[in-house]
């Protein structure tokens, strides 16, 4: 029952990501030449009220369903992993036009070369894996 | 305006997004799409070769199913609730087309120059989407999270490290565009 909740979770972000073109090559080409305001809006807005958000929980001290703590773990302090590892999503993420949510959107919206994709990202995951003893965090 | 068929603007799209945040909150998870793909490795047996995939993956099933969700979501919004035309700002279509010969804007969701099964018999095109998947895997763990896990989840819960994640993304996207695309299309 618990899994079909997160299907369901999925199924709806699936739709959103779909249906406002954040899926979209062109949408994310189009926000690193500046071109549109609805990217910037789509991550601003989310953003915006997710802040509210998780202060509301934090102060309302407001507990999961199941009564358990709160997934908000503060994140591990660093630069080198946040920033070199950002500038290379960020090279893929305007490369491929697909973040790893999108990419199984696209997927199940019938784009067979998006497998392609799919492939590279968990290549590339296996390899971080591998070689995560030798790089700067 | 047509809401099933028309794309959503911005300010729904946020707002749902969010929504779906706070969902997962709720259900006692947190919001980031990257890390199934850990998952993934793990569950196909990577903890053999590395201890970063030695963990108990099957505790981390609900990621596979939001994963298994979003699949089923773009087949039903793209089947019944799109006509899979995707229209951006006409002068950066119009440069996609003079400068990369990239003309698809405007008639489909998704370039077809890169997209179509056509285009796959350019070894050339296979090797931009390997090398995409490939650096956003490796980058997204690298950096502990994708745009869900930092620049959306991190950034609303104030996190310093997803502040930084984020302008690396931005850092990337834009070399990639401005300076990489010229050289490689």
């Amino acid at each position: 029952m618990k899994y079909f909740t997160y299907l369901v979770i999925g199924i709806f972000f699936g739709i959103v990501m779909f249906k406002s073109e954040a899926a979209s090559w062109f949408r994310i080409y189009e926000m690193f030449q500046f071109g549109s305001f609805h990217m910037y809006g789509i991550i601003g807005s989310a953003l915006a009220l997710g802040v509210i958000g998780v202060q509301l929980i934090k102060r309302k001290n407001i507990k999961p369903l199941d009564g358990s703590e709160m997934s908000l773990q503060p994140k591990k302090k660093g630069i080198a992993r946040y920033l070199i590892g950002g500038i290379i999503f960020g090279l893929g993420w305007a490369l491929a036009g697909a973040c790893p949510g999108p990419m199984y959107v696209l997927a199940g919206a019938g784009y067979g070369s998006i497998f392609i994709v799919i492939f590279g990202a968990l290549a590339g995951t296996f390899l971080y894996g591998i070689l995560r003893k030798h790089l700067p965090h | 305006m047509n809401w099933i068929y028309d794309p959503w603007p911005w300010y729904v799209a946020g707002p749902l997004i969010a929504f779906t945040m706070f969902i997962l909150l709720l259900a006692g998870k947190q919001f980031g799409m990257s890390s199934n793909l850990r998952t993934a490795c793990s569950a196909m047996g990577a903890g053999k070769a590395a201890d970063f995939f030695k963990f108990d993956w099957k505790a981390e099933r609900w990621n596979l199913m939001l994963v298994a969700g979003a699949v089923i979501g773009g087949f039903i919004a793209s089947n019944y609730m799109s006509d899979n035309i995707v229209e951006i700002n006409p002068e950066v279509a119009q440069q996609l087309a003079t400068d990369y010969q990239i003309e698809s804007a405007g008639e489909s969701y998704l370039p077809t120059e890169l997209f179509s099964t056509a285009a796959l018999s350019n070894p050339f095109t296979i090797i931009i989407l390997l090398l995409g998947g490939l650096m956003v895997g490796f980058g997204a763990r690298y950096a502990g999270g994708c745009t869900s896990g930092h620049a959306i989840s991190g950034l609303s819960n104030l996190q310093l490290p997803s502040l930084i994640a984020v302008i690396g993304f931005f850092i990337g996207g834009l070399v990639m565009i401005h300076l990489i695309f010229p050289l490689i299309f």
